[in-house]
């Protein structure tokens, strides 16, 4: 047997072995590659930190605990920034997995920078429909959602005051990894409210939302896990998506390699059969 | 305690998931079933305390909102899928969930998929600011800026040439659809390294979780 008929017949769990350990040594041992950051990123910053101190955000969550790696650090990073610039949250979403999570960031942020729970940001829980959901809420948010995500009347948290609908609202941003999620609020926060939009995504549906930020649907995008570490370079800060970024350098090294080695013998040995 | 213990629980079932790499195994399948049962006691009671009890049988029975009778016979009508002799109720419900969302659909997906799509590629085809660009300052970025909208236009044009099943792909319309092959293929390219890179993060992630939160090897 020589060594193109072995490769051929080669183990795939050794393929699993390399994947594993081009995760764990990086991770041990980091390298610390630089993070370019990318215009769509730079176009999400720009949007929030042209927003003056005061300003209100709404943060939607549509993600689950499954595309926690990619979104969560988005989520962290987004409620850093809005605190840091003194804005105001108003959470919600339109999948129920998403509301802890977005909770858990907002709170670890508010302690960061002192802010406090329905004075600088609130969670309005999670309501089931969709794009039925961002219709409702963009006529009317108290009567969409009544409670906060822990049962509480809304009228008892300040930052609601004066909060009636999408016109109180400066920018949404959607934090997704499906439907209903960025091209629904895109659907209607946009397109029929006119109102700023964008969106932090997984990275396999991100190539799906360029064209929305190329037609200016989107004010800006973050794609997966090195979108959010690009997030992060611009914050200044290191998050787990920076922190995973050389293990995501050294395993898409290795697949590249894997794909041009397989392709080589799989022609060589083509070669040799004719 | 608590969280020490619920650590190890999810240390242990990734573990157990991650060992049907090597081979199919009891503990693989343990986790597996484990997940499929929990999910589904999740969502049921998950639907049934945020959905149903606050959108309709509080309202409904508490307050008398007698309007929401239609909403409850259309779900019971939905129901009797599970019994085939009625089975046909079913299509009822179905045709107006169908019917109200396409036609609540209809416009506004239009708006942002095909109208705003089509403004967004109706730009002067050469930008002359980006070709000044360019030449006073010469680099990859600048370049690329240059032919952003003529890719756009072609990818478009071409891409939908290929599409277009009424006429045999042959001569210069062949040309022209075998181009539109090439950005086909290229935007699946980029779509599957995206792939790549997603599944690559999940891994990342639970790679992290058991250096990090379980065995506290990276701080």
């Amino acid at each position: 047997m020589n060594i193109v008929e072995r490769l051929e017949k080669l183990d795939r769990r050794i393929i699993f072995l390399l994947t594993l350990l081009a995760v764990v040594i990086p991770l041990l041992l980091p390298i610390g590659f630089k993070i370019k950051v990318s215009e769509p990123v730079k176009l999400f910053y720009d949007a929030v930190e042209a927003l003056p101190p005061g300003s209100m955000v709404l943060v939607s969550s549509e993600y689950s605990p499954s595309t926690m790696p990619e979104v969560y650090p988005m989520n962290q990073a987004l409620a850093r920034h809005c605190f840091k610039k003194d804005i105001k949250i108003v959470g919600m979403g339109l999948w129920p997995e998403g509301i802890p999570l977005n909770q858990a960031s907002m709170e670890q942020a508010a302690e960061e920078y002192g802010k406090e729970y329905g004075v600088d940001y609130v969670n309005l829980g999670y309501k089931a429909g969709g794009i039925i959901v961002i219709s409702a809420a963009a006529e009317n948010i108290p009567n969409t959602f009544p409670l906060d995500y822990a049962g509480r009347p809304i009228e008892e948290f300040e930052i609601m005051e004066g909060i009636r609908n999408f016109d109180n609202i400066d920018l949404i941003i959607s934090l997704s990894a499906g439907d209903p999620g960025v091209r629904h609020w895109v659907m209607i926060a946009q397109g029929r409210y006119g109102k700023k939009v964008a969106g932090g995504v997984t990275a396999v549906s991100a190539p799906a939302f360029y064209p929305y930020l190329n037609a200016g649907q989107l004010q800006g995008l973050i794609g997966g896990m090195k979108g959010a570490a690009e997030y992060e370079t611009l914050l200044e800060t290191s998050g787990t998506a920076t922190r995973g970024m050389d293990a995501q350098s050294i395993a898409h090294g290795l697949i590249i390699f894997l794909i041009l080695f397989a392709n080589f013998f799989y022609l060589l040995g083509k070669r040799r059969k004719k | 305690m608590i969280e020490t213990l619920g650590i190890w629980m999810a240390a242990f079932l990734t573990l157990c998931i991650l060992s049907f790499l090597y081979k199919d195994n009891p503990f693989y399948k343990f986790a597996e079933h484990l997940f499929v049962g929990l999910s589904a006691a999740y969502w049921a009671v998950y639907y049934y305390f945020n959905i149903l009890l606050p959108n309709l049988i509080q309202p409904l029975f508490g307050h008398g909102q007698l309007l929401l009778i239609i909403p409850l016979v259309l779900g019971i009508m939905m129901i009797m899928r599970l019994f085939p002799k009625v089975g046909w109720v079913s299509r009822w419900p179905l045709a107006f969930i169908v019917g109200s969302y396409s036609g609540y659909n209809l416009i506004t997906y239009l708006q942002s998929k095909a109208l705003e799509q089509v403004r967004a590629t109706l730009v002067p085809f050469i930008q002359i600011e980006s070709w000044k660009n360019l030449f006073t300052n010469p680099g990859v970025m600048t370049f690329l800026n240059a032919i952003a909208v003529p890719v756009v236009v072609v990818g478009v044009t071409t891409g939908v040439i290929y599409f277009f099943f009424s006429k045999e792909h042959k001569g210069v319309f062949g040309g022209f659809a075998r181009i539109g092959v090439w950005f086909l293929m290229i935007a699946f390219g980029a779509s599957f390294g995206y792939t790549v890179m997603a599944r690559i993060s999940l891994l990342i992630g639970r790679v992290y979780f058991l250096l990090h939160d379980w065995l506290g090897l990276i701080q």
